[in-house]
């Protein structure tokens, strides 16, 4: 039961993980968090901006999901414990070779699992890059999962035909009766007098789950922000037009009042080179579009935001169909102080150097004097505090 | 092949499924290999599959054993037990703990502060809160099944927790 939660969970996880990789448009610039990779991004393709939320729901989910199978996780390596302890530890070389691959089965799934939760809440107790092991140990994972999922599929079927839910859930722990031992199979020998029913078991693992969700969705769902109890993010910066969530605080990135007013310049690079004050920028037609803006760590968000359009900063630097554009900050040091982002994405009408948030000036925590939001990007691409934007023409 | 097979232990395929799974996952350890600490990822990564299995299975394990020990006085024989009602809210608790504590305690607070702007102080109150919650919760729902059972006289045993 809780094998076939996981058994559609997991590879969810997986899709919306390698989705959010793919989002990073890791074959562009220095996009690539894990230049690494070999062939392990096969799968990349150029990414879209269409649905707009797109990003929004796959990252939500991956994280949000994360959190709410924990408990399942948990619960099934529980469940499996007394298979550990089974003696002798190698009967086979079938055996033996079955066993070792429950390390990355195991390790994979519990590495997993935890390092993305440290990742949300900030907590690094290690030195390497979140992004190495997260994507990496994600494949040591899956190939430790897909052969358990081959090797065991008649069993979870056997195990789920072998019982009806509804029995099972008309039945109270008086009458639970455990598992009979079998030869190799994950009943204990000499379980202890049941104290809780299988339903109960399973109500305690959906409850925890239900628990998780409750406590976290909010910061997902622009309407639940309140709920978002224990989430990292979801948390309110007292009301107001900027009211929403920051990922790099001016004060860290080492933006001072003094390069961000009157003599801050846009500087656009392409065939022609052109430098923008502000208001100059003000000046340019403005657009105005409802985006979200959606955090890799799962936090989302919808906005008002108004700014110059991206085709149209191309076009006064003379790269009227650029490949590419390279967008740098003046947060030097940020793991995310430059992007690039596609022609494919410059040329989406909706794509902005966004001035104004809901009716007000950026704040300098959301990017003052200006920064980009393109739709369906990763948050971290939507660079805060642009000082360039270098097209690149064929 | 019979032979193979006897000696191995189990069909071919499983042993082309193995070797495929291992061959791949070296495949993987090459790749890691090239990036920034590597060897601690792979420390982390066994150190994952251990540290559940030998410090928070029988940490878990022993708790509850020692729960279940406690005698619970009870003067009706028909009196519903005690023991989920207390496991349950800790179970939550503990749940919520082993997975926020990180902001529970503040041990990233310096990192979640320069991203947020935004300190984790109010966190151990929530979950302090949320635990002294699911408790009187848990409390309550037993003082309801008490009464009920004791309405209904000893002869029943129906009310027993599921």
């Amino acid at each position: 039961m809780l094998g076939s939660v996981l058994l559609i969970g997991i590879p969810i996880l997986v899709v919306t993980g390698l989705v959010s990789y793919a989002s990073y448009n890791p074959r562009l610039g220095h996009n690539d968090t894990t230049p690494a990779r070999g062939v392990l991004g096969f799968y990349l393709f150029s990414w879209i901006t269409n649905p707009s939320w797109i990003y929004r729901v796959s990252q939500g989910t991956h994280v949000i999901l994360g959190l709410v199978l924990t408990p399942v996780l948990l619960a099934k390596l529980w469940s499996v414990i007394p298979r550990l302890f089974a003696w002798p530890p190698i009967r086979s070389i079938a055996y033996a070779l079955e066993r070792a691959s429950l390390v990355l089965l195991v390790g994979g799934a519990v590495f997993e699992f935890f390092t993305g939760i440290f990742n949300v809440e900030y907590f690094y107790p290690w030195k390497f890059s979140f992004y190495d092991a997260h994507f990496f140990g994600a494949w040591a994972f899956l190939v430790g999962f897909t052969v358990h999922v081959v090797l065991k599929t008649p069993r979870l079927m056997a195990a789920l035909r072998s019982r009806s839910l509804r029995a099972e859930l008309r039945t109270g722990v008086a009458e639970t009766v455990p598992e009979p031992p079998e030869p190799d199979g994950l009943a204990p020998v000499a379980p202890s007098a049941p104290t809780i029913s299988r339903r109960g078991l399973l109500g305690v693992v959906g409850g925890a789950s239900f628990t998780v969700l409750a406590l976290t969705l909010g910061e997902s769902v622009d309407g639940l922000r309140g709920t978002a109890l224990l989430a990292p993010r979801g948390r309110s910066y007292g009301g107001g037009p900027t009211d929403f969530q920051v990922n790099r605080t001016a004060a860290a990135a080492g933006i001072r009042p003094d390069v961000t007013g009157d003599s801050w310049r846009l500087v656009l690079r392409g065939p022609v080179v052109h430098q923008l004050s502000r208001p100059e920028l003000l000046s340019l037609p403005q657009h105005t579009y409802r985006l979200p803006i959606a955090c890799v760590e799962g936090w989302s968000t919808e906005q008002t935001w108004s700014g110059v359009r991206l085709a149209d900063l191309a076009r006064m630097a003379g790269a009227r169909a650029p490949v590419s554009v390279y967008v740098q900050s003046l947060d030097e040091n940020g793991a995310f102080g430059r992007a690039t982002l596609s022609g494919y994405q410059v040329s989406d009408s909706r794509s902005l150097l966004a001035l104004r948030v809901n009716g007000v000036d950026l704040s300098p925590d959301h990017g003052y004097p200006a920064r980009v939001i393109v739709p369906a990007a990763p948050g971290v691409h939507n660079t805060k505090w642009v000082r360039q934007m270098s097209f690149e023409v064929d | 092949m019979e032979r193979l097979r006897r000696a191995y232990g189990a069909r071919t395929a499983h042993l082309l499924l193995l070797a495929g799974c291992f061959a791949f996952a070296g495949y993987v350890v090459d790749r890691v290999l090239q990036v920034p600490y590597a060897w601690m990822i792979g420390v982390y990564f066994v150190a994952a599959a251990v540290l559940h299995d030998f410090v928070l299975f029988p940490f878990d394990a022993l708790a509850d054993r020692l729960l279940r020990r406690i005698r619970l006085p009870s003067a009706h024989g028909a009196a519903p037990p005690l023991v989920n009602h207390i496991r349950i809210p800790a179970l939550l608790s503990g749940l919520l703990f082993l997975m926020f504590f990180p902001l529970v305690l503040g041990l990233g607070e310096r990192t979640y502060r320069s991203a947020t702007g935004l300190g984790t102080g109010p966190y151990l109150g929530r979950w302090l809160l949320l635990t002294a919650g699911f408790f009187a919760a848990s409390l309550l729902l037993y003082a309801c099944r008490l009464v009920a059972a004791r309405r209904r006289g000893s002869g029943k045993m129906e009310a027993r927790s599921g």
